[in-house]
């Protein structure tokens, strides 16, 4: 088994996000990087597929340099090697992410054989462009699914299963294929210490593709103006009891 | 004005929501011209979208759309889309939509915007979409002839045209000849596995109480489940709850889970990340019960008690029994 799963290095927002001067940009200077949520699944899919086949699964990113972090991130969570394609930290597009992908794929396949299976996050955690992996599975001619909550692989053929409102449907896709999934596929496992040491020395194969033009162009990002509202107290401790049911009251709740 | 097409997607019978929204987007942009809804399959969801603003609505018969087939949709879409000539194609920003939309557009070779919450077409079209669940707008360009994208859920109210003294003329229905091939129907429904029965919707509850990371531990969720219980309330809980394995990622509200619109959300020992708040959006009124007052819930919430919820929360259990004489 040979998998592949696309994952990209996000700003760790926790409270009220801030925005560069030039409003291009989310603000970082205090904030980490993390794996996007989605794909954070994808690799724990991926390290258990090739934990009960064998096979080997690569992770790849377009990101700037310090996305290296969240490579070797998933090398510790058991991916088996890196490709990391390195831009000056712009925002690409969906269609030039795709383009930067699909040139990574076809040369990681030429060398060494087809992915089984192509994974990635359904949206991204910033960008949310909700399209990637379609492009991406257009463009190889494979069949492609989005929104998955559950995966399971027998005989060639991925039983794929989504939630929708009554239930689940289920989708049979002949491998190679293209797959998006959904945080809650599945619990991902937090880094050992032994994986955090092996994943210094995997192997991260770099390349710097060069940013095409975009035809989708982020102008720039404004922060709405929610308006702020400032929580009336109702008290401190157990003692607020009382002030919560009269709210409850008031409300229609009780 | 070109043409405008917009996909309606339905579930027994009747349009959702978000599509009525990507309608009335679809009604304001085509201004004045014709506006074509693609419904698949769903022969009586159709007739009545003249009174949201189709002009005409084509029917894709298909044994193929009796159930999900995010290709062959594509590949209905855009044959319209070809057929009429389309300046923009529309369809809603839920998960079968943005993956019908993407598809229309990488088959086409198109740019795709996905969730926007305004659009003015043009050279280049301009449009404003959603990021971080909402918590961030992108103001972009869309360099293409035809634009392709999908309305954020809930950003647009959807508007039906019928006035009082002038009722909406009714949209003709006409058959779509639907042309597939074996590669448009390679993904398809082959199995609907239904939901265990019982247990409130979560996005359906009108009360929700959530537990986060301040709950401590799985057993922690005791008195966030008893006064639940008594509020006739969903249990809800926040993505640090999820991650460390105390509740199953179904109750997780959240960008990355569920999307909540209840009456009334009460967010226990939750710290309010952008996360989490952008499931939660939705709620009429959010009380939240927190030990650090200046926690970024307390800029979303209506009401707050400040403390400890291994002690608030019984404490208001215990005051809603005896307001009730038990």
């Amino acid at each position: 088994m040979k998998v592949l799963v696309g994952i990209k290095s996000v700003p760790a927002v926790a409270g009220r996000i801030a925005l560069t001067p030039d409003g291009r940009a989310i603000d970082t200077k205090h904030l980490g990087f993390a794996i996007g949520p989605h794909e954070e699944c994808a690799v724990e899919q991926a390290v258990r597929l090739i934990e009960a086949d064998g096979g080997e699964a690569v992770v790849v990113t377009l990101g700037p340099a310090s996305a290296l972090e969240q490579l070797r991130d998933a090398l510790a969570l058991g991916m088996t090697r890196a490709i990391h394609l390195v831009t000056d930290g712009q925002e690409w597009d969906p269609e030039s992410t795709t383009e930067a992908l699909l040139a990574a794929i076809e040369a990681d396949e030429a060398e060494s054989g087809a992915f089984d299976l192509i994974l990635l996050g359904n949206e991204a955690g910033d960008s949310a462009d909700y399209q990637v992996a379609v492009r991406l599975g257009r463009a190889l001619g494979r069949p492609t699914i989005t929104a998955l909550k559950g995966l399971s692989i027998a005989g060639g053929v991925a039983r794929c299963e989504q939630e929708v409102e009554g239930g689940r449907d289920v989708y049979e896709l002949t491998l190679p294929a293209v797959a998006a999934v959904l945080e809650g596929i599945n619990l991902p496992r937090f880094p050992s210490v032994p994986g955090r040491l092996r994943a210094k020395t995997k192997p991260v194969a770099t390349s710097e593709p060069a940013r095409p033009a975009q035809r989708l162009e982020m102008l720039r990002l404004v922060v709405p103006q929610g308006a702020a509202k400032q929580a009336q107290v109702l008290g401190h401790g157990p003692e607020a009891a009382p002030a919560v049911v009269g709210v409850l009251r008031s409300l229609g709740v009780l | 004005m070109p043409p405008v097409v917009v996909l309606v997607t339905t579930a027994s019978g009747a349009a959702d929501e978000v599509s009525l929204q990507a309608l009335t987007l679809g009604r304001r942009i085509a201004a004045g011209g014709p506006v074509h809804a693609l419904v698949l399959a769903d022969e009586a969801a159709a007739a009545g979208l003249g009174d949201w603003g189709a002009t005409e609505v084509h029917v894709a018969r298909h044994a193929a759309f009796t159930r999900a087939a995010p290709d062959a949709a594509a590949r209905v879409l855009g044959d319209l889309a070809d057929q009429v000539g389309a300046a923009a194609v529309l369809g809603p920003g839920t998960e079968a939509g943005n993956t019908i939309l993407a598809r229309v557009a990488a088959r086409a070779g198109l740019p795709f915007a996905a969730n926007c919450t305004a659009l003015t077409l043009g050279a280049p079209t301009t449009l404003t979409r959603s990021r971080w669940g909402g918590s961030l707008l992108e103001e972009a360009a869309l360099h293409a002839d035809r634009a392709i994208v999908t309305t954020a859920p809930h950003a647009i109210a959807a508007e039906p045209v019928s006035g009082v003294a002038a009722p909406a003329p009714a949209a003709t229905v006409t058959p779509f000849d639907a042309r597939l091939d074996e590669a448009d129907l390679a993904v398809r429904v082959v199995d609907r596995v239904p939901a265990a029965a019982g247990g409130l919707s979560l996005a359906e509850a009108k009360v929700v109480v959530s537990g986060g990371r301040g709950v401590g531990s799985a057993e922690g969720f005791r008195p966030v489940e008893e006064l639940a219980g008594l509020l006739g309330a969903a249990v809800g809980c926040s993505r640090a709850v999820t991650i460390s394995g105390w509740r199953s990622h179904t109750d997780q509200v959240g960008q990355t889970g569920t999307k909540i619109a209840p009456n009334l959300y009460i967010a226990a020992g939750i710290s309010g990340a952008t996360q989490h708040l952008a499931g939660a959006r939705g709620a009429k009124k959010i009380l939240a019960i927190n030990k650090d007052a200046e926690a970024p819930i307390m800029a979303a919430a209506d009401y707050a008690v400040i403390g400890d919820l291994h002690a608030i929360l019984p404490a208001i259990s215990a005051e809603i029994r005896r307001a009730r004489g038990a």
